[in-house]
């Protein structure tokens, strides 16, 4: 064992540390960025058949020679046979303005060109459109966390709550409860209701669930031994909750509360679909898909995972400050 | 007035107090109160006694809620003459049901056998097939696992415009949608679940000089099991919810998000309960099904042990 005095000498450690981070990036990092390589690699690959007849119509406006030369009988080869019947024509095949299969990097540049080129309160943005949808999922996920923790504490404390309530909202879990989103808009919508909060009640309702089951779970792991010493010091129903319970819980609510999150932007963007909302993440794509715009399908979609990476990310993040701090995992 | 309290119980007290307050205002709030409180004195009995230790006397508390939240929605409804574009009774969308079961058929095998159940076993073999294809190399593992992971927590549904341009507008496109949801979830947990085996048990099959496809399905498939149908049932609900949303960007004129997004645009909310019933049903049955034979399976489990 080294002494604390030691390792916090200056320089003391400074060769383990490299060794400690290069294994961190042999064992780590190196594989991820293989991964990740190699699903750039397979999608570059894949534009090019997938965008194959687009090229050559676009090849031969521009006077090359296509085999074979009429556009009828090109539409009826298969895109394989088009690509190698044409090596020498395939050269537009990432730089197509309505691809069917956009390459990375133009999904990439117009990310690039509508969050930091464009103006963040035009309509164009997408850091606007990221922010109408993540403002409805972070409120709705607020909503339906506070709601589903205190369900949990009710269940937990109250049988006949718990014998209730408990089995549907497990049950819950099973069925597709994301598909009455189009109902809650709509109707809302016919009572005057629009915009953020209908949104943030499909949010609340779709991370409510995940959160009470989890919950209800974490406030229950304490052991029986624990819950006898408690007994032994004669804690108060209260004083159990708070000091042992409530405490033994967090880490099952951070696992719900990953989830909840990821749920709730799904319900935020799914939200935006039925009314044909004109903002948020969901408008766009569904503007997107409306107008063939592939390349603005894809940064929406690509602007989502970056909002839920994130927010996963951040989550995560607490979670393990949180954990340290409370002497988890030690 | 303590002795009183004792005797009947403050929840009891309040209740009846909230009772009497709600005859003097509106008489309709009092029958929907009075049932609601009935039902949870009931539900406080049947929790306390005997029976709920037994299987049954739990479903009966279940059942119990159950039934009264579909008595006071159809008091609520009835009473207060809520709009039957707002919230229909629940026996008007049992009529709805009762009345469409052909169309609804229709839509169920459109979007839960076509779409779904489709896309859920080319997405769920494609998984169990890539973790076996990457189970001699670690580094791939390693670099498979947190990037699973990071696409497991995305919003995935979101693909469906870019598949319904590729696939169309049929159940194809559906499937499509279905295989990318339940990939990433399926594949995180097969690739964990082959690492399941301990160094005991692999020693064991080295002893026994077990080839490695012997060890693979002899020890570690089986070992991986428990790890696959928690896999398996996460997928079996995502498979439902993106065949659903998938149709919301395009679909034939049949299939269960089809006819929710439809009439929910034509202002039947029967018609869109009806829909929102079957496929509540078809996941229970579907999420059922896939525990039954997770029960068959891995019988060996701590978990399935009575």
């Amino acid at each position: 064992m080294t002494s604390v005095t030691e390792i916090a000498a200056p320089g003391a450690g400074a060769g383990r540390t490299g060794l400690r981070a290069w294994r961190w990036v042999r064992l780590r990092v190196l594989p991820i960025l293989a991964v990740v390589l190699g699903i750039v690699v397979v999608w570059y690959t894949a534009c090019v058949p997938m965008n194959v007849k687009e090229t050559l119509t676009f090849a031969e406006r521009a006077g090359a020679e296509v085999e074979p030369a009429s556009p009828a009988e090109r539409r009826d080869m298969g895109r394989v046979a088009l690509v190698l019947a044409n090596p020498g024509q395939l050269g537009g095949s990432f730089a197509l303005d309505r691809p069917r299969l956009p390459a990375p990097h133009q999904v990439v540049a117009e990310l690039w060109e509508t969050t930091v080129e464009t103006r963040p309160t035009s309509k164009r943005s997408l850091v606007y459109h990221g922010w109408v949808t993540l403002s409805a999922t972070l409120l709705g996920f607020g909503i339906g966390t506070a709601l589903g923790v205190l369900l949990a504490v009710g269940i937990v404390h109250d049988r006949a709550m718990d014998m209730s309530v408990l089995p549907w909202a497990i049950a819950s879990q099973t069925i597709p409860i994301l598909a009455i989103a189009p109902m809650i808009i709509v109707v809302l919508n016919s009572i005057g209701l629009q915009g953020l909060i209908p949104k943030a009640l499909i949010s609340a309702y779709l991370s409510f669930f995940p959160v009470v089951v989890s919950m209800v779970a974490g406030l229950r792991s304490p052991a029986a031994s624990q819950m006898d010493l408690m007994h032994t010091y004669s804690a108060t129903g209260g004083q159990v909750f708070r000091k042992l319970r409530l405490p033994a819980s967090v880490p099952y609510l951070f696992a719900a509360l990953k989830v909840g999150i990821a749920a709730s932007l799904i319900g935020a963007i799914v939200g935006e679909l039925p009314t044909g909302a004109s903002e948020g993440l969901g408008a766009r794509l569904l503007a997107g898909s409306y107008y063939g715009q592939t390349v603005q399908i894809w940064s929406a979609l690509f602007a989502a995972a970056i909002l839920a990476a994130a927010m996963v990310g951040l989550i995560g993040l607490i979670e393990r400050l949180t954990l340290r701090r409370m002497g988890f995992g030690r | 007035m303590t002795a009183v309290v004792a005797r009947i119980g403050p929840l009891l007290l309040v209740q009846i107090v909230a009772l009497g307050a709600a005859v003097v205002v509106d008489l309709r709030l009092a029958a929907v109160l009075a049932v609601w409180f009935a039902a949870w004195q009931v539900n406080i009995r049947l929790s306390e006694s005997a029976l709920a230790r037994r299987d049954g006397g739990r479903v009966a508390v279940a059942a119990v809620f159950g039934v009264t939240v579909l008595i006071l929605w159809e008091l609520t409804v009835r009473l207060f003459q809520v709009p039957g574009v707002i919230l229909p009774p629940p026996t008007r969308i049992a009529a709805t049901l009762a009345g469409n079961l052909d169309l609804l058929w229709g839509d169920f095998v459109q979007t839960v056998v076509k779409g779904a159940l489709t896309g859920y076993v080319i997405g769920c073999a494609a998984a169990v097939a890539m973790a076996v294809a990457v189970d001699r190399s670690p580094f791939l593992q390693r670099g498979l696992l947190p990037v699973g992971n990071f696409m497991a927590a995305l919003p995935i549904i979101g693909t469906a415009p870019i598949l319904v341009m590729w696939f169309g507008f049929g159940w194809q496109s559906k499937a499509a949608v279905v295989v990318l949801m339940v990939f990433f979830p399926m594949l995180v947990n097969a690739v964990a679940g082959l690492q399941a085996a301990d160094r005991m048990q692999r020693d064991l099959m080295e002893t026994y000089a077990a080839s490695y496809w012997q060890s693979l399905v002899k020890l570690r498939l089986p070992a991986a099991m428990p790890l696959i149908f928690n896999g398996l049932k996460i997928s079996s609900t995502l498979a439902l919810i993106g065949a659903i949303v998938a149709e919301f960007f395009g679909s034939p004129t049949l299939g269960l998000g089809f006819r929710i997004s439809t009439s929910v645009g034509q202002l039947q909310l029967g018609m869109v309960w009806a829909g929102i019933t079957v496929a509540a049903l078809a996941g229970s049955a579907f999420y059922f099904a896939v525990a039954q034979a997770e029960k068959r399976v891995t019988f060996w489990h701590p978990s399935q042990r009575p």
